[in-house]
């Protein structure tokens, strides 16, 4: 655990304490196929992925879909079982917990999920969908229950008459504040935001994501925010990961990140996003080709078929992710 | 004929009829485009974007209140055709369409090739192999290898699946395409590629779109002109260039505003409240409730004023 000496720190937030470690990660989902039902494959969804999330901060996740950024947020809270790799939690081995003591790390980690319209049941009151974990976790009485409850709806914005109201009758934006209220209920201390504004509308996802930034604050919650926008993600990280196709291939603080990106994956990233200014003319990067599928992964780097400055190595192979420079992980030959 | 304008669009209404009354999806909708144009639609969700597509080019549901206004396609009255008339001499032929979601709208049990083939065959009478021709020439257009033809839509991606959507729309050469939300399923890097597709066959085929889609970032690339819609009407209509550096529309300027940018000193904004229901729009102006701007006349409807050339439906600009 390292100590911030000076404060000032530009960019990053101080060398805050590790919350939550994942080392390896790996997660193949069987491909079964014939009459008796074999394995005939795997989808390589996340291969080998490395980070730390530091406390009070927001890690920012970005890729393409498909990319297997989803399948290592659900992985971190066992959503999904991962097939190998560690996640440590507070200094616990999440992957080891079973019976009670997951229950209790369940409290301490939440996930709001990506569309907020499938999300939420139906036909429950939505008071009752943000009690639900209260409920379960067997927290205070059922008055105390309540008040939390309403307490919660509060800190999103909403108000104690909605408790009674269906998810029908609420609109996108509300919806998903739902969706975080839901996860805030038990007060946790890591979420996990699945693409909480790529469902709604641009006028209100900033909405969405003042009320994440003023939650953080007040909780001092710690986010994995995944999304695929990437000016969304520069506005509310303060670390940006960049995934490809299973493989984490860049890590760094997010000024550092959009003033000198190094994957030649993550300039043409940066050089496609939209900006509402017609006098502006850029260069853009256009890459060959799609994703490659991860049934079968191409050989060296993964994403040496559609670089555009590939070497002969990187065909041959895999780059390791390692520190350029200080703070700044990227996995790429042209760094070696 | 020597038209000015390739289509001009006056006072067109698209009502349906539901158990609540009428949704006024389309109310009372102008605008004109010039040959070799490209206008784009901006709006949020449920505001009519897409049933304006489908007025345009007359798919309309079974529950259909009221279908009016007129609709000028390069002199052509449209409205005055039977839909019999309307299929053989406007739809496919003169204006198609990129549906929303073209990713899922081929067929999949049919070749892709055929699919494409398919409008000319329908429309100009040609024989199967003239028409698989020319379908190669569109996919050659579009970036798509010729021996994609004879494939399945399962077996694209879905940067190409869109692409063989557009292939699709341009094979009858028609002077006009409806884009409706053709990138929002995409992924940016993929959204990036089918616009230099799109700006590529402006250019080279000489075609004008109608480009209807919520995000503002991407539509700025190839737009000439840009429509803003809110609850079922145009509240502004102005050249790109001047709506995307000022926006005159209190809505336009907030909508402008919430747009994330990279690199941006300010904070993105929201708007509060939520667009009024179509069943029963307010009287004054529609976007009044939300609208910071606000004073005693917005409870009338506003007219539409013009400011240097462009226009602009609120009584700010009277």
């Amino acid at each position: 655990m390292k100590e911030p000496q000076n404060a000032q720190v530009v960019g990053v937030k101080v060398e805050a304490r590790e919350l939550v470690k994942v080392e390896n990660l790996v997660k193949y989902f069987p491909v079964r196929a014939g009459l008796l039902q074999r394995v005939v494959a795997y989808v390589q969804a996340v291969d080998k992925v490395s980070f730390t999330v530091r406390e009070g901060e927001t890690l920012g996740l970005v890729g393409e879909s498909g990319c297997g950024k989803t399948t290592v947020g659900r992985s971190m809270l066992r959503l999904v079982e991962p097939t190998s790799g560690q996640v440590t939690f507070d200094g616990q081995d999440v992957l080891k917990l079973s019976g009670a003591s997951l229950k209790q790390m369940r409290r301490d980690m939440q996930i709001i999920f990506q569309d907020p319209y499938a999300s939420l049941d139906p036909r429950m009151p939505i008071g009752e969908s943000v009690m639900e974990g209260l409920n379960i976790h067997g927290i205070g009485t059922s008055q105390e229950r309540f008040e939390m409850m309403i307490d919660t709806l509060k800190k999103v914005g909403l108000e104690d008459y909605h408790a009674r109201r269906y998810p029908h009758e609420f609109s996108g934006g509300q919806r998903q504040r739902i969706g975080i209220a839901r996860a805030l209920a038990l007060r946790p201390k890591f979420i996990v935001c699945d693409e909480p504004v790529s469902a709604l509308d641009v006028s209100i996802q900033s909405q969405v994501l003042n009320i994440l930034k003023d939650l953080q604050g007040e909780f001092g919650l710690t986010y994995l925010f995944i999304a695929h926008n990437l000016s969304v993600v520069e506005h509310i990280s303060d670390r940006v990961a960049v995934m490809y196709l299973g493989k984490m291939v860049e890590l760094t603080g997010r000024d550092e990140l959009f003033a000198n990106p190094l994957h030649p994956y993550t300039k043409a990233l940066m050089s496609a996003i939209p900006i509402p200014d017609p006098t502006i003319k850029r260069e853009r990067i256009i890459l060959k080709g799609d994703v490659p599928s991860p049934l079968n992964p191409p050989k060296g780097c993964r994403f040496h078929p559609r670089c555009p400055v590939v070497k002969d190595i990187c065909s041959q192979q895999e780059p390791v992710f390692k520190e350029v420079s200080s703070g700044h992980w990227a996995a790429c030959w042209l760094y070696d | 004929m020597a038209e000015k304008n390739l289509l001009t669009i006056k006072d067109l209404v698209l009502y349906f009829r539901t158990s609540k009354g009428a949704v006024k999806a389309v109310d009372k909708v102008n605008f004109e485009l010039g040959f070799r144009e490209a206008v784009v639609v901006l709006g949020e969700s449920g505001c009519g974007k897409t049933s304006l597509a489908k007025a345009l080019l007359r798919l309309l549901p079974r529950n259909v209140e009221a279908y009016s206004g007129s609709i000028v396609l390069d002199g052509l009255d449209t409205m005055a055709l039977n839909d019999e008339e309307y299929r053989q001499q406007i739809r496919w032929v003169r204006m198609s369409l990129v549906p929303q979601a073209a990713m899922n709208s081929l067929n999949p049990v049919l070749r892709v090739g055929d699919q494409v083939a398919e409008p000319m065959m329908v429309h100009h009478g040609v024989k199967k192999e003239e028409a698989l021709e020319q379908a190669k020439k569109m996919f050659q257009h579009v970036g798509v290898p010729a021996d994609f033809l004879t494939r399945y839509a399962f077996e694209l991606s879905g940067g190409m699946r869109q692409r063989v959507a557009i292939a699709m729309s341009l094979v009858t050469a028609p002077s006009l395409i409806v884009l409706d939300e053709p990138t929002s399923a995409l992924d940016v890097l993929t959204q990036a590629n089918i616009f230099n597709v799109l700006k590529r066959i402006k250019k080279e085929l000489e075609i004008s779109f109608i480009l209807i889609t919520h995000d503002i970032a991407t539509s700025s690339e190839l737009a000439d002109r840009v429509a803003v819609m809110y609850a079922g009407q145009i509240i502004e209509s102005s050249d790109a260039m001047g709506f995307f550096t000022e926006p005159l529309h209190p809505y336009s300027q907030m909508l402008m505003a919430s747009v994330p940018r990279l690199r941006g000193d300010k904070e993105p904004i929201f708007i509060t409240g939520q667009p009024p229901s179509l069943l029963n729009p307010p009287t004054g102006c529609r976007f009044a409730d939300r609208c910071p701007q606000r004073f005693g006349k917005c409870d009338q409807e506003p007219p539409v004023f013009e400011k240097e050339g462009r226009l602009v439906k609120c009584w700010l600009y009277e």
